[in-house]
C-alpha cells in the first residue's frame, strides 16, 4: 500500500471514529436536552465528518492505490498532486469543522471568511483528485 | 478496466465537482450571505454526492473486479449492469432537478423507482458473480 493511501485511511478511520463520537453527542443532547454544550452546527459538523472525511478520504485512498497506473515512468500520475489533494481535503474539512462551529456560535466576520477559505479547499480537492485520476480510468 | 466501469467511474467523478460545487456554494452563502434561493441546491447536493459519486463509483467498481466466468463471457450478461447506468442517472437527475427546480413530487417518484430499478438490474447482473474460490 503507498504511503500516500496509507495517510488517507489511517485519516478515514480517524474521522469514522470522530463521526461516531459526534453521533454520540448529538443523541445525548436529545436524551438529555439542555445538559450537554452544543450547537445547530452539530448536526452538518456530524454529516460532513462522515462523508467526507470517512467515505471520500477511503475512496481517494483506495483507488490512489487501486486504479491502473497512468504509466510505468509515473504509475500514480503525480504524487505531488495526490499529495496536495490530501492536504487541501484535510485541511478543508477541518477548517470548515472549526468556522462552522464558529459562525454558529459567535458569528463573528472572521469565522465566516474562514468558511469561505474552508469551501475553497474543499472545492480544489475534488477537483485536485479528478485531475489527477482521470487517465487512470483507462481500459488498460 | 471494462469500458461500461469506465463509464460509471468517470459519471461519478463528474458527480464528486458537481456536488462538492453545489456544496461550496451553499456553505460560501453560510458565511457571507449573498444568495439565499441556493439553500434550494441542499436535496440535489445529497442526491449528486451519495446516489451519483458514492452508489456509481461502488457499481462501477463492482462490475471490474468481482469474480469473472472461466467460460462464456467473463462478466456474463452485461444487460442488467448497463440498464443500471442508465436507470441510475436518469433516476439522479429526475430527483435533483425536480427538488432544485421545485417540480412535481411525481417527478422525484419517478427519478427514485428509476434508480430502485438500477439497484434490481445491477443485482441481477452481479449475483453470479459473488462467488468463492470454490465456485
Amino acid at each position: 500500500m503507498p504511503p500516500l493511501t496509507r495517510w488517507y485511511v489511517r485519516s478515514s478511520f480517524l474521522y469514522l471514529v470522530a463521526t461516531l463520537v459526534t453521533g454520540v453527542w448529538l443523541a445525548a443532547r436529545a436524551v438529555w436536552p439542555g445538559s450537554l454544550p452544543g450547537s445547530s452546527a452539530l448536526s452538518p459538523i456530524y454529516f460532513h465528518l462522515f462523508m467526507i472525511g470517512w467515505v471520500t478520504q477511503l475512496i481517494f485512498g483506495i483507488a490512489n492505490w487501486m486504479f491502473p497506473v497512468y504509466t510505468r515512468e509515473a504509475p500514480r500520475r503525480s504524487e505531488r498532486l495526490g499529495s496536495a489533494t490530501y492536504a487541501l481535503l484535510n485541511t478543508g474539512l477541518l477548517l470548515r469543522i472549526v468556522a462552522e462551529a464558529g459562525v454558529a456560535g459567535a458569528g463573528a466576520t472572521g469565522w465566516r471568511w474562514l468558511l469561505g477559505g474552508a469551501v475553497l479547499l474543499l472545492l480544489l480537492a475534488a477537483l485536485a483528485f479528478v485531475v489527477n485520476t482521470w487517465g487512470r480510468v483507462t481500459g488498460k | 478496466m471494462p469500458t461500461l466501469s469506465i463509464w460509471f467511474v468517470r459519471t461519478a467523478f463528474s458527480y464528486l465537482v458537481l456536488g462538492f460545487t453545489f456544496g461550496a456554494l451553499m456553505l460560501a452563502n453560510k458565511g457571507v450571505p449573498f444568495a439565499a434561493t441556493l439553500w434550494r441546491l441542499r436535496p440535489a447536493h445529497i442526491e449528486l454526492l451519495t446516489i451519483g459519486w458514492v452508489v456509481q463509483l461502488a457499481l462501477g467498481v463492482a462490475y471490474w473486479i468481482l469474480p469473472r466466468f472461466w467460460e462464456g463471457p467473463a462478466r456474463g450478461n452485461t444487460t442488467g449492469a448497463y440498464l443500471a447506468y442508465g436507470l441510475l442517472n436518469g433516476g439522479i437527475w429526475l430527483v435533483a432537478l425536480s427538488t432544485w427546480l421545485g417540480l412535481s413530487p411525481g417527478l422525484q417518484l419517478a427519478g427514485r423507482l428509476a434508480e430502485a430499478g438500477a439497484a434490481l438490474s445491477f443485482a441481477w447482473h452481479i449475483w453470479p458473480r459473488i462467488v468463492g474460490r470454490e465456485g
